[in-house]
């Protein structure tokens, strides 16, 4: 179906379609793995069977492909290429766009490949494809298709800022654009090592050309990119938080520099870190799990500085608005705008998520928690309600932007009952999820009770929770496409605000921020240091290898 | 750069924080010996089967009321099937897989980790409690991923 652009646009019309294309993709992802996400519920709540044709395990892999890749990938392409193109004088040029629709065709072939695969159940490993499971070779290919496409939307972003760098020598580049080249050099160098793993390991594996598989090697190439690909999907949220919701409020970007520091300290922090992910495993001396430990927690720093701006941002805007004593501010927010509204109940989301994220990442505690449906709980408050409430918040003004409608009352006011179904449903469902697992319930199971051992059938009360919490999650998805779908398609012509927020004065940014090979070859030392020595072990030291094995 | 005197408070405070919370984990793993397990032994995972301890895997009584529990984790159950210690028993597991990667935790208790074919995993537990602990797999392992549990029974 060809979405018609109008001409009232904040960026020209090839860059809207480039990013619709791109955000389409994306919530055609959402829907499937929305329905995939609510049977898993479903069945783990002991409410359904499913029918012999299907399994647990296969629609739990959907789900994690097609919300955790797919969904976010598509939506962050999409989102940052348009708001490159609208803060670069609002078009991209023939170069961008060649690369951002590369991108968009490589990462289609790929999703296409690797649905395929889990559709005919030859891809049952769940979206981390632990080896020696072995899922079928296309389902690989596939994947490397969906990363290295996505590094050619990265090099859309990439391009734009050079030019933008020619025309502009001397000058501080706009915030937007400056976390966008962040956002994705942080994404290409992580990915780097899981492509290494994909090419290299996996791919000549399984389709029988190498015999076995180096198993620790492959988990610590995985972890490399497992958590910074978490980063990944916050910092376009930050972007949001940053440069976007200060101007919906008729506020302005709290500091300038803090914010590019809190971007390049989420840089270098989030990759040396994997070994946090891999806290109970053998082979990894617990020395190097603590380094990784130190410097995963180091992310509490820039976490700290973004609350304090946010709520700098909203105070400053809100006294201004004429609130009074110490909370008056509060009230003047636009609590009824949705563009406002979505993206704030998913940072009262990540202030729970932020501290268990310090339980999983802390050496003994993870103990307790680790593979538990604790893990769950605490992904779904971070990715499942933090960004997913902001890329839905950023939605509802983006697509009527690119689409050259309007965001109308009524559509408005469908946004807010469908946050609220999406806040209430994810509570439910991650609070049911975090209780079990401190009970020990473990994650990535279908439904149980151990033969009726008393331990799992105390958890079957919190199951159910649990799954009624995702069918509320289940119709606030499909409220979500049926106002999206109608942004896309029936909304009124008009022209919607692109909110991109500067700062109230003009001020001065050390230059030193931008200079790329600084950070870059902190970053370089950084990985050296904590993924040097325990690689080079892997490699010399390590016991024989696994044949490929399939247990589905 | 600018810094607000509150941000600087905060920031200031949260840094603090972390210090503290970050030398007491230190603390905790390496003088309190609280480290997560990190067993560095291997083994040939084609021949587990044929490789003492684990091609006879049970409890080995190796001091006063202290067992190694030499363990096979395999798609979908655990070698010895039950288990039976004394009230007060330390027991020291020890775990490999054949196969695929699994899980070993215990409900309950901090005995967490995984297993990974190729390489043993340990853990250690004072059973101070009587009853039927459940011993599951955490680890998605294939299709009967839901079924891979035992129980140690403590008396």
């Amino acid at each position: 179906m060809k979405i018609a652009v109008f001409s009232q646009t904040p960026v020209d019309r090839s860059t809207a379609r480039l990013s619709l294309s791109y955000i389409w993709v994306a919530y055609a992802a959402f829907g499937l793995a929305a329905l995939a996400g609510m049977l898993q519920g479903m069945v783990r709540g002991g409410l359904i069977e499913l029918p012999s044709w299907t399994n647990y395990y296969q629609i739990l892999t959907a789900h994690g492909v097609l919300m955790a890749l797919i969904f976010t990938t598509y939506f962050i392409i999409g989102f940052l290429l348009s708001g490159v193109a609208r803060t670069t004088g609002g078009a991209l040029h023939a170069a961008a766009l060649r690369w951002g629709w590369a991108g968009w065709v490589l990462m289609t072939v790929g999703t296409a490949m690797a649905l395929v695969t889990i559709i005919t159940n030859d891809a049952s490993v769940l979206y981390t494809f632990y080896a020696p499971l072995k899922a079928s070779p296309y389902f690989y290919i596939g994947a490397a298709l969906l990363v290295v496409g996505s590094w050619l939307g990265g090099f859309a972003i990439f391009s734009s800022y050079r030019k933008w760098k020619r025309e502009n020598s001397g000058k501080m580049s706009p915030l937007f654009v400056f976390m966008s080249v962040t956002t994705f050099l942080l994404w290409i160098i992580a990915t780097l090592p899981v492509a290494v793993e994909v090419l290299f390991q996996l791919i000549p594996w399984s389709f029988g050309w190498t015999s076995t598989i180096n198993i620790m090697l492959s988990r610590t190439l995985f972890w490399f990119f497992g958590h910074p690909l978490v980063y990944f999907w916050l910092m376009p949220a930050y972007i949001a938080w940053y440069v976007c919701v200060p101007r919906v409020i008729g506020g302005h970007v709290f500091s300038d520099s803090l914010a590019r520091l809190a971007f390049i300290c989420l840089l270098l922090f989030s990759i040396p870190v994997g070994f946090h992910h891999q806290l109970m495993e053998p082979g990894i001396s617990p020395g190097w799990k603590m380094i990784h430990v130190i410097l995963t927690l180091i992310v509490v720093i820039p976490s700290l500085m973004t609350a304090f701006s946010m709520f700098a941002t909203f105070e400053t805007t809100g006294r201004k608005k004429g609130g009074v004593g110490l909370f008056g501010w509060l009230k003047k927010m636009p609590w009824s705008d949705v563009r406002f509204f979505a993206p704030f109940v998913g940072m009262l989301f990540f202030i729970p998520a932020g501290a268990g994220g310090i339980i999983n990442a802390s050496n003994q505690m993870n103990a307790v928690v680790h593979n538990t449906v604790f893990v769950t709980g605490h992904f779904h408050i971070t990715i499942g309600a933090a960004v997913a409430l902001t890329f839905f918040g950023v939605s509802y003004w983006l697509i009527p932007a690119l689409t050259g409608r309007t965001l109308t009352r009524t559509a408005n006011r469908m946004g807010m009952v469908q946050t609220v179904f999406w806040a209430v449903g994810m509570f439910l469902m991650s609070f049911a999820m975090h209780y079990m697992g401190l009970q020990g319930s473990p994650r990535r199971t279908s439904y149980t009770t151990y033969m009726d051992h008393p331990v799992a059938l105390e958890w079957m009360d919190y199951q159910r929770v649990m799954a009624f919490g995702g069918g509320l999650l289940f119709t606030a998805a499909i409220l979500l496409l049926l106002i999206l779908g109608y942004l896309t398609f029936f909304a009124p012509k008009g022209k919607t605000e692109y909110p991109i927020a500067e700062t109230e004065t003009v001020q001065h940014t050390p230059r030193i921020l931008e200079r790329w090979p600084v950070w870059v070859g902190v970053l370089v030392f950084l990985i050296v240091m904590a993924y040097g020595y325990p690689i080079l072990e892997q490699l010399n030291h390590h016991p024989p290898g696994s044949p490929p094995i399939r247990t589905w | 750069m600018h810094l607000h005197r509150y941000e600087k408070i905060w920031l200031a405070l949260g840094a603090g924080g972390l210090a503290l919370f970050i030398a007491l984990l230190c603390v905790n793993a390496f003088a309190m010996g609280m480290a997560p397990p990190s067993n560095m032994e291997m083994i040939d995972p084609a021949q587990v089967t044929q490789t003492p301890p684990f091609d006879n895997p049970g409890l080995k009584k190796v001091g006063e009321n202290e067992y190694d529990a030499y363990m096979t984790a395999f798609a979908f159950g655990f070698a010895p099937g039950k288990m039976e210690v004394p009230l007060g028993a330390t027991v020291n597991f020890h775990v490999t897989s054949p196969d695929v990667v699994h899980g070993f935790q215990i409900p309950g208790t901090n005995v967490n980790f995984m297993v990974m074919p190729g390489h043993i995993n340990s853990a250690s537990y004072t059973f101070d409690k009587p009853g039927e602990y459940l011993i599951l797999c955490n680890e998605y392992c294939g299709a009967g991923h839901q079924v891979m549990a035992t129980t140690i029974t403590v008396k």
